[in-house]
């Protein structure tokens, strides 16, 4: 009995391993073809395209060379670094302090608060009214302001922070506070020590949130001075003057396709060496809690 | 909770919740009190509160234009009034079913696909005994969906562009004629869809893996005893385990039909493919942004925010009657 049931189970693993080894491939391909492109020498891609596996001795950098060196690229990360940081930073300052006021479940107009906060999260008015705001009332053309102030609290972050504060045992927030300290020197000095793994964790979210962020970038800034990364990349991917954004010299032997692979993966750089920060906490649990138990 | 009903407990609660016989001066000194008792976190919500008026509650004022005929110089509260002209025009266009189809197709496509393939791979998960293996596929399937769309116009223009793709290259290899799928009418939802899936089917396996890990040990432990085979144990029990889920996001996603992700169409489409690509919201942008007709742009936006508002409440409610939870 025992070995037909240990047969069964060895056919059972071989088949969903199977079925796993197949999901990785399939997410895998696209972005090994993409490196591989990147890193494919121009001699090489001239006589037959992007080969599927190519030995690291073979490999050219030329095509990171020639990004890299070109103003454009480095003035983009830039950008993209400035509105990252500074978004982030104002995401937390208004998202910390609104999850934990609404985290006190004594507080008189707490369920007003949260229902005006969940309506505008079930409600859209789509983007013309928010495109009057920024650009005509506020004036913020041509301004990163427009980009970081608009999107900075998401209402998910801000249950998901809020669960979290209401963890936090009354009792710890009690006796600093029979030791005199006020309600906001309880949350600067016992609650937010405290609530790292969540600060982190939703600080990572914001961070990629506004890494990513293309579209806003596009509709208000026309000056392509102030244009973070993923508009460069896009202009790269989909421009026909690709001069403009690198050095295009065939002497330094890089593909146009080389070009684009390695804008591609400039790109996801950042977020990939951040991204196994993120996955320690989410597999946890973590962001579970917004979900709604 | 029924059989609660009539327990002196409950009527505790009820006679404590009930409004108490004070006069209504008390009852404002002692609210009073209790918000001077909370004055620090009042504080605390100026800044948050200030942010939600200006850019989430300004713009829903602003949403009045819908009815107006918005003229930039005279401003918001300044543009004559007109009705529902907006509305009438454009439910009287040819675009308005163009528009509604192509971002129901998307949804439910996404929706049909998806999810028994995310179901699927989160029970592959959850089965497997190979641990290291198994964090590896969570790690490398969670990661596209931390991408964003340009970088996924990157990967696929890799895959599918006509001259170097690499599908492309096999179907010349193979004697065929390369394909443009980003701009053909044929491929174009296909591309949609697939891409969708391929980027956000790992992540949404994270409700239903945690589901998984929701189901008692004991009731694998018994069937195992009974002598279940892994099949019948996956179908017995597995599987009814993560049916409040499948329920809750199924509904989530109906709820939220008309939302189709703005960005992945407007990264990928191109004018030979908006007849099968176009959805609202890229709509609103090139009619209100490009075009200059902010109030048909923001009537449309407006319908659709208020149907989308009505389908969510009655999924939540549904959601309530039938899995006992609610979806917010």
């Amino acid at each position: 009995m025992f070995r037909s049931t240990n047969r069964d189970e060895w056919g059972f693993q071989l088949f969903v391993n199977g079925l796993l080894l197949i999901v990785l491939l399939i997410i895998v391909i696209p972005l090994w073809r993409v490196i591989m492109t990147s890193l494919t020498p121009l001699d090489v891609y001239m006589r037959g395209g992007t080969p599927m596996f190519q030995w690291p001795w073979e490999w050219s950098f030329a095509a990171y060379e020639q990004m890299l060196t070109h103003p454009t690229f480095p003035r983009a990360t830039l950008n993209s670094v400035i509105i990252t940081l500074c978004g982030t930073a104002l995401s937390l300052f208004l998202t910390v302090p609104l999850a934990y006021a609404l985290s006190a479940r004594t507080l008189p107009g707490r369920r007003l608060i949260i229902a005006l906060i969940l309506f505008t999260f079930l409600f859209h008015v789509g983007l013309i009214p928010v495109y009057l705001l920024v650009a005509k009332t506020l004036g913020w053309t041509n301004n990163i302001l427009a980009i970081i102030v608009p999107p900075a609290v998401g209402v998910t972050n801000v249950l998901v922070m809020m669960r979290f504060f209401e963890g936090i045992p009354e009792e710890i927030k009690e006796s600093a506070r029979m030791d005199g300290a006020n309600d906001l020197q309880v949350l600067w000095r016992i609650v937010l020590p405290l609530s790292k793994p969540i600060l982190l964790t939703i600080g990572l979210f914001y961070a990629v949130h506004y890494w990513n962020e293309f579209f806003t970038p596009i509709l208000y800034l026309n000056d392509q001075n102030l244009q973070p990364l993923p508009v460069l990349l896009r202009n790269i991917l989909i421009g026909q003057n690709f001069s403009e954004y690198v050095d295009y010299d065939v002497s330094r032997a890089a593909s146009i396709e080389s070009l684009k692979s390695s804008a591609v993966l400039l790109t996801m750089l950042p977020m990939v060496l951040v991204y196994p920060w993120i996955q320690r906490y989410f597999t946890k649990g973590t962001l579970l809690g917004g979900v709604k138990e | 909770m029924s059989q609660y009903a009539g327990t002196p407990a409950v009527a505790r609660v009820r006679r404590a919740r009930a409004k108490p016989d004070v006069p209504l001066a008390m009852r404002v000194q002692r609210l009073a009190r209790a918000m001077w008792k909370h004055r620090w976190y009042y504080l605390l919500l100026i800044a948050p509160l200030t942010y939600y008026l200006i850019f989430r509650y300004i713009p829903i004022w602003n949403a009045q234009i819908a009815f107006k005929d918005f003229f930039a110089l005279k401003g918001v509260e300044g543009s004559p009034w007109v009705g529902l002209q907006h509305f009438e025009a454009f439910f009287n266009s040819f675009y308005f079913s163009e528009l509604i189809v192509n971002t129901v197709i998307f949804s439910l496509a996404r929706l049909i696909l998806g999810m028994p393939i995310a179901i699927i791979l989160a029970l592959a998960i959850h089965e497997s005994r190979f641990l290291f293996f198994r964090s590896l596929v969570q790690t490398v399937t969670y990661l596209p969906h931390f991408l964003s769309w340009v970088i996924m116009l990157g990967l696929l223009l890799g895959l599918l562009s006509p001259s170097s793709g690499m599908i492309n290259e096999m179907i010349k290899a193979a004697g065929g004629q390369p394909i443009a799928f980003l701009t053909s009418t044929a491929w174009f939802r296909q591309v949609v869809v697939l891409s969708d899936i391929w980027k956000e089917t790992g992540w949404s396996t994270i409700l239903y893996l945690a589901a998984l890990l929701g189901i008692s040990p004991d009731l694998y432990e018994a069937a195992e005893v009974d002598g279940a085979s892994r099949w019948r144990r996956i179908w017995h029990i597995s599987l009814p385990g993560i049916v409040p889920v499948i329920v809750l996001i199924t509904l989530l996603r109906l709820g939220n039909i008309l939302d189709v992700s703005f960005q992945q169409i407007w990264v990928l489409y191109s004018v030979p493919v908006y007849s099968v690509g176009d959805i609202i919201d890229t709509w609103v942008y090139r009619s209100g942004v490009l075009d200059f007709q902010f109030s048909l742009a923001t009537a449309v936006g407006l319908f659709k925010g208020v149907i989308g508002l009505i389908l969510i409440l009655v999924a939540n409610s549904v959601a309530k009657r039938v899995a006992q939870q609610s979806l917010f």
